[in-house]
């Protein structure tokens, strides 16, 4: 055995507070050791390259690395020795940076603990033994979970590289949120106009499959090779019959549902399609609502229809396919302003969030565009906006800024202007944040052009008075109290997370911050994926985005996928659990621990017991080499020490704590 | 022994703040001597609730007002506690709570100071009830900042000779009498149902904030006060100036500011069909009873108002002997509103 100590200085990091020529110096009288040496910067070109000339040079077959943590540098150093010629397994890193010299200060026992620390990883390299990577096969086909704008481009942009792509939606019309909105700022386009064209794109696109009103069931499987369950929800109406004519839609006579895409503010009926452009534009029974399920007599659906698609015994159906890639574009919901006792619980009618104002303004909407209050369908005199109705209040909503609200606010006091021209709009903000192309300019022609009256102030109370609301709050840049009447409140309600996004994050196995939102896997440089491989986020999943970031995601994500896809195998990691079956007595507590659910339990012929005439079966645990992530809870939990970890192997860790005895013996 | 859970109250939320092993220690003899002689015994014998499934007892702080401005608010406190048995003993030699100076001035002072009564009142063994808003505010906040800051606690605790160490808790009056029990009691003891009353119901500012630190009913549209006077036959009525401001003590510098609010609060209770407003504050009390005739003029439309504390009502349903004599006291005429009692109303609202 020929083992290289390598120590690092990281410039001043470690030098600073540990000897490193110490370190070196004691490391040459560690077991196994032939060489060592220290240098400023062991992952600079020149630090790599002095190891790898040292294992030429003296033979080396294992090498120490006494610098950084491995979270970093290890791939570096294991590619360093990879290239000189040695398994890329043979090398250990003793981190004297982050758990030492960043830590203590300049004394001989910083420098004790380095020595310390370099001679564990001594004592477990020598037990190292090489692995090797396998090559795992990549199905060449992606799974997009949410048809809002953000899986819209995701699936068109994986489809149009080639791929085929299931795009699955879980109302009755892709579309999502975007198709909701009147107009889009800064630019004014109609968000129906410039969305129902990638809508259609997506219906006609050969290599698309859109399933909406479906749900991800279940998850399994890994990067290349994920095992779906999709929930295909019974619609009562076949897909392949039905032409959208919307004969059945007219002659429903359940008619008093609030509709969910009009936000409350419409009706539509029991058999629906959300809206009129819908894609598929297939309509579906509402069970809770039909009379058909709720014990009634009716069936006229069924009897007008013309080519006899509607049939009330479907069921739903669970289908399990294989995808490659997913892309989560699962978007958001609105924060329920009714939380909030000062603007009356949700309780004064005329005091609406701004995604059903989205609604009023619209012209397929409720009004057909006609901007009036709900309460009595009047046309409002004067309409006041509140921000921050949820964001940046960890008191009684989020703590953080929803990031759109400035501008949709912007928006609609400019569309209101412009279709009620004798309309007094309020704006009351906390700051104007319009950080995006055309965005200050656009808030600034709101504000000169269409005269809105920016107030700078949080809203302390909202009550009504006569047939109107008295809007009561604090003017923070004149220092004095305001109290407007309006006609109409709208509230700039917080988006967050989709109230079962925890739900479908265990399913994928990905994880979620403080406040549901999906996590990235870096924050500034990984900002589409996960910590999963194989798996991507696009859209206001992941935070608060407007459409061009969330297209910009959606785009970045199918790149992803799409890179994914241009290898036809994928290297496997070797640094995984493995079972020792002969002492393995399938007690199965490995599996209840396996947080990636990795491992299962399988009948196998116990050799130690079976005879030629009788064979005796057995039951052990089996991991799954594709779904392991090397995490060590089995091995931990082993009662048997049956689990166990390569490269973790339980005298490589135990070589370790003896060696740290013997220093310590030695010391005393 | 005094817990209860009405729906609203999140107080529970704050036991775990309480230190373990620490228990109350036993009263002296003549503070047990004073605790077995209610003040509500020494004052006069009223009608004893029979067969109430609770015992009461708390450590009674009158505060300045309630011996002066409000002394109707503390003969009507004691009157009602003494009907519904609820034994009230008074802190013997309490000091000012600190209100409304202290916390503008010295934060540590005006911790120390509610923190002394509450030491005595531990060592009563029994929780406050402190009627007047203000002292209520000032000892429940001093109370949870003693149970939170154990560095503070410690460092006043020094200070004192009967220590805080968290094992009692402060109620106002309003939180004492709404106590489901307690209303269940007053419901089954009623003499005289309070029909034709629609009273606004005014909590002010301080009773339920802030929230965090009250954790008693809902801060922006509280109940309990509503709950008291539908047990005893009112009719509140549905209004939007329940928590809103008094002016407070802009009483006697700038009464200008609270003519207006005055005005704003009673204009919007006549609009909404009251005719008398309920309170729980001596200040607030104080002040739409003293701002009304500026108020009127301010506004141009009559103000007039009887207004009452919520003790007085639940002792005139009660017919607890000598409530009435309370309303001597009064600066606004409550005879309009007494009048309306037991006559039902047409269906304008006007009394017949």
């Amino acid at each position: 055995m020929r083992i290289g100590v390598f120590v690092c200085w990281c410039g001043s990091n470690i030098a600073k507070t540990v000897d490193v020529e110490a370190v070196a110096e004691a490391a040459k009288s560690f077991p196994g050791v032939v060489y060592a040496t220290d240098y400023k910067y062991m992952c600079s070109e020149p630090g790599q390259n002095m190891v790898a000339e040292a294992i030429k040079e003296h033979n080396l077959d294992r090498v120490v690395i006494a610098s950084c943590s491995p979270r970093l540098h290890e791939p570096t150093f294991q590619r360093c020795i990879g290239a000189a010629g040695l398994n890329p397994y043979m090398v250990e890193m003793a981190n004297i940076r982050e758990q030492c010299s960043w830590v203590h200060e300049r004394t001989p026992e910083t420098t004790e603990k380095a020595i310390e620390l370099t001679r564990m990883a001594v004592a477990k390299v020598a037990r190292n033994v090489p692995l090797f990577q396998n090559d795992i096969g990549i199905t060449k086909r992606a799974l997009v979970i949410g048809g809002g704008v953000a899986g819209i481009q995701a699936a068109l942009d994986i489809a149009d590289a080639g791929h085929p792509v299931v795009l699955v939606e879980r109302t009755p019309s892709i579309g999502g949120r975007m198709a909701q909105y009147d107009k889009t700022f800064p630019t004014l386009d109609c968000a129906a106009c410039i969305l129902t064209p990638k809508m259609v794109d997506c219906a006609s696109h050969p290599l698309i499959d859109i399933w909406a009103y479906s749900e991800v069931e279940e998850v399994n499987g890994f990067v290349g090779n994920f095992d779906v369950k999709i929930r295909k929800k019974a619609t009562c109406v076949d897909p392949k019959l039905c032409t959208g004519c919307g004969l059945c839609l007219e002659k429903c006579i359940v008619k008093d549902v609030p509709s969910e895409f009009d936000e409350g503010m419409g009706l539509r009926r029991a058999i629906y399609s959300p809206f009129p452009q819908a894609v598929p534009n297939k309509p579906v029974i509402d069970r809770e609502h039909c009379r058909i399920f709720n014990g009634g007599k009716c069936g006229v659906c069924q009897k007008v229809c013309p080519t006899g698609a509607i049939s009330y015994d479907t069921v739903d159906e669970v289908v399990e396919e294989k995808f490659g890639a997913i892309v989560v574009s699962t978007g958001f919901e609105l924060w329920d302003h009714s939380a909030l006792g000062n603007y009356g619980y949700g309780k004064y009618p005329d005091v609406i969030s701004s995604i059903q104002f989205e609604r009023i303004m619209n012209a397929s909407g409720p009004t057909e565009g006609h901007i009036v209050r709900p309460s009595d369908g009047k046309t409002p005199k004067s309409i006041a906006f509140i921000s921050c109705v949820g964001s940046r209040d960890d008191e009684h909503g989020h703590a953080y800024c929803s990031k759109v609200c400035c501008m949709y606010n912007a928006k609609q006091a400019l569309l209101v202007k412009d279709k009620l021209h004798d309309v007094e709009t309020y704006v009351f903000y906390m700051d104007i944040r319009a950080n995006g192309k055309g965005y200050e300019e656009f808030v600034k022609r709101t504000i000169e052009d269409y005269g809105a009256n920016y107030i700078r102030g949080r809203i302390s109370k909202i009550y009504p008075d006569g047939d109107q609301m008295v809007v009561k709050g604090a003017d923070t840049l004149l220092g004095k109290a305001v109290e407007v009447r309006a006609d109409l409140v709208v509230l700039a309600t917080a988006m967050q997370p989709q109230h079962d996004a925890k739900d479908l994050a265990r399913k994928l196995g990905i994880s979620t911050d403080q406040y549901n939102w999906f996590s990235e896997a870096h924050p500034k440089l990984k900002p589409v994926e996960v910590l999963t491989d194989g798996i991507y986020l696009a859209g206001a999943c992941q935070y608060p985005k407007d459409i061009p970031d969330t297209v910009a995601q959606a785009s970045g994500a199918a790149s992803k996928a799409i890179g994914l896809f241009s290898k036809d195998a994928i290297k496997s990691e070797p640094m995984i659990a493995y079972i020792y079956e002969d002492t393995c007595v399938g007690c199965g507590l490995c599996v209840d621990v396996c947080p990636f659910t990795a491992i299962e339990l399988v009948e196998v012929v116990d050799k130690e017991r079976s005879t030629r005439d009788n064979q005796v079966v057995k039951t052990v645990a089996r991991i799954n080499e594709g779904v392991c992530k090397g995490c060590g809870t089995c091995s931990a939990a082993c009662r048997s020490l049956s689990a166990r970890l390569r490269g973790f192997e339980g005298s490589g860790i135990l070589a370790q704590i003896d060696a740290l005895a013997d220093m310590v013996k030695i010391k005393k | 022994m005094t817990s209860s859970s009405g729906e609203w109250r999140k107080r529970t939320q704050s036991a775990p703040l309480f230190e373990k092993g620490l228990e109350t220690k036993r009263p002296s003899h003549w503070e047990e001597a004073w605790i077995q002689t209610p003040l509500s015994l020494r004052e006069r014998v009223g009608v004893r609730v029979k067969n109430k499934d609770y015992r009461m007892n708390y450590a009674y702080f009158p505060g300045c007002s309630l011996e002066s401005t409000a002394k109707e608010f503390h003969n009507s406190t004691t009157l009602v506690a003494s009907a519904l048995g609820i034994e009230l003993a008074e802190i013997p030699d309490w000091n000012c709570c600190g209100a409304t100076s202290a916390h503008n001035l010295d934060h540590e002072l005006s911790i120390s100071l509610p923190a002394r009564n509450l030491g005595i009142a531990e060592r009563m063994g029994m929780d406050v009830i402190a009627p007047c808003a203000a002292c209520y505010n000032r000892m429940r906040s001093a109370e949870v900042e003693l149970k939170v800051n154990r560095a503070l606690r410690d460092d006043i605790n020094s200070k004192l000779e009967k220590k805080f160490t968290g094992a009692i808790t402060v109620k106002s009056a309003l939180e004492v009498f709404t106590q489901p029990e307690v209303l269940a009691a007053v419901s089954e003891h009623i003499r005289k149902p309070l029909t034709g009353l629609k009273p606004a119901c005014y909590y002010g500012c301080l009773l339920v904030r802030p929230p965090k630190v009250m954790g008693f009913d809902d801060a922006e549209d509280p109940k309990s006060l509503d709950e008291a006077m539908k047990t005893v036959g009112a009719e509140p009525i549905d209004w939007y100036f329940k928590i809103e401001c008094c002016g407070a003590s802009f009483g006697i510098s700038k009464s200008e500011i609270v003519a207006k609010l005055v005005g704003d609060i009673i204009s919007n209770a006549k609009a909404h069909g009251a005719n008398c407003i309920v309170t729980a504050c001596p200040l607030c009390m104080t002040n739409l009873e003293m701002r009304q005739a500026a108020a009127s003029k301010l506004r141009g439309e009559d103000l007039s108002m009887p207004i009452f504390f919520f003790t007085e009502l639940l002792g005139l349903a009660l017919e607890a002997p000598g409530i009435k004599k309370c309303f001597a006291s009064h600066l606004i005429d409550v005879n309009p509103a007494l009048d309306l009692i037991g006559k039902e109303p047409v269906a304008d609202g006007a009394a017949v």
